[in-house]
């Protein structure tokens, strides 16, 4: 893999919230994506159709859907002040 | 788009002049709760529309018997408990994963396969996936039991808490004293089972059911369509988050939950008991089930004394009503599941004050 695996925050909460991300490897069903800068494994099982270089939302390591350009700016900027939030949170709860 | 702010402004003015009462709208998405407080869009709506947080945060819904399981399975040798981050502090009767086990049988991962690769890793541990959320993250699950039914990983259990939103909110409109006027229905679990899945409670219970998605834009419009419907007297079920959610969702998950999965009761925290609305592993993959495998009867867990979280999932009270919110229970010491989530009600309160000013008023 010539992307640096990064075990992202993003990923570590439950919350019914999946995060855009670009696809940019792809082997068979394995998948390294890109979310602002953040390359983690995601797997297609969910979505066989997706395809190298495009923009999908991912959850729990599954792609789930295949989302636009605009709408994945969107949700990138929500998930930025939703960790601002988090992070708040952590540094109140010590 | 301010003009489309005014917009909606105007039909939820309008509605609540038509109707002459408050409005109750409550949100079943832990993420619209978020955003409703990160963006302050309380404050830009009239003062009679309230917007109640509904039981969209998987974590804060878990029953304290679900919990009480957990801690019981961690306490064994022979176990591995995998986890995701944010149910080790969730509190059952006899604490939580994070004050209660030594943490060497607790590891935390972010998906399905990380827990299956850890049974991989560990042959002579028996490794307990603690699988819990809504219908976003069940077919994850199930692919996981898949492919360890395929390779054969015979040291991989799940302890299944996936919940069913639907079945939760047909549940609050089945109580008598429900306040509930409209939904604002969650954007990524309805990527997965599709707004059309939301039909039968606009058509059972005549409630209008809008998808939103979760920048304020799209909750604003949301409450808007909302508020369009209820002045008319209508009740639609409409999706406005249409850049990635459509009618049928995602058939290809919706299939693998089905092959792995069965409808089942569950315990909610709250709402106690609900029919057919929880997910339990299908007789083929029973050796999957940590239930089975370990000879276990789950029952519904006793209430912590005093937290009315059960109370604030159902839209009844507001956090700041319980006596324990921002005394005795708060984000570094939490003690009901609404405190521990980053997207619990209680937590989203206390984080932006609201609950803590009015407390002092008291």
């Amino acid at each position: 893999m010539s992307y640096k695996i990064e075990n992202t925050r993003y990923e570590r909460r439950i919350m019914c919230l999946a995060i855009p991300a670009r696809i940019v490897e792809l082997e068979a069903d394995r998948a390294v994506v890109d979310a602002m800068g953040n390359c983690f494994r995601a797997k297609t099982t969910l979505l066989p159709e997706a395809k190298l270089g495009d923009l999908v939302l991912v959850h729990a390591g599954f792609e789930i859907s295949v989302v636009d350009e605009e709408e994945a700016k969107k949700t990138w900027h929500l998930i930025a002040e939703v960790n601002n939030f988090k992070e708040t949170q952590d540094k109140v709860s010590g | 788009m301010l003009e489309r702010i005014y917009k909606a402004q105007l039909l939820c003015d309008t509605a609540c002049k038509t109707l002459g009462r408050q409005i109750n709208i409550m949100e079943v998405c832990g993420t619209h709760t978020v955003s409703i407080f990160r963006n302050g869009i309380r404050s830009t709506l009239p003062k009679r529309l309230k917007l109640l947080s509904g039981p969209g945060c998987p974590v804060c819904v878990t029953d304290t018997g679900f919990i009480d399981t957990v801690l019981q399975l961690a306490g064994r040798d022979d176990c591995l408990i995998a986890t995701y981050g944010d149910m080790i502090r969730v509190p059952g009767k006899g604490g939580s994963l994070e004050t209660k086990q030594p943490s060497d049988n607790v590891r935390i991962v972010l998906s399905s396969e990380d827990a299956l690769q850890l049974a991989r890793d560990n042959p002579q541990k028996t490794v307990v996936f603690v699988a819990v959320g809504f219908e976003t993250t069940a077919p994850a699950t199930a692919v996981a039991v898949k492919e360890a039914a395929a390779g054969s990983v015979d040291n991989f259990c799940i302890l299944s808490g996936h919940k069913l939103v639907v079945p939760a909110m047909r549940a609050l409109l089945a109580e008598k004293n429900h306040n509930i006027d409209a939904f604002l229905c969650p954007g990524h679990v309805s990527v997965i089972i599709g707004y059309g899945a939301f039909a039968g409670i606009v058509e059972r219970f005549s409630r209008p059911c809008v998808v939103a998605g979760f920048e304020p834009m799209q909750i604003i419009e949301g409450l808007g369509e909302i508020c369009r419907q209820l002045a008319e007297g209508i009740a639609e079920l409409k999706s406005i988050y249409t850049a990635v959610v459509t009618e049928q969702g995602n058939t290809t998950a919706q299939k693998i939950i089905d092959e792995c999965f069965e409808p089942a009761d569950g315990c909610w925290r709250g709402l106690g008991r609900i029919e057919k609305s929880a997910l339990k592993l299908k007789d083929g993959f029973s050796q999957f089930d940590a239930l089975k495998r370990f000879d276990i009867t789950e029952t519904q867990g006793e209430d912590i004394s005093g937290c009315r979280c059960g109370e604030v999932l159902c839209g009844l009270i507001d956090p700041p009503e319980c006596d324990l919110f921002g005394e005795s229970c708060t984000p570094q010491a939490p003690v009901g599941p609404c405190m521990v989530s980053s997207e619990g009600a209680c937590a989203a309160w206390f984080k932006y004050g609201r609950g803590r000013k009015v407390k002092r008023k008291n």
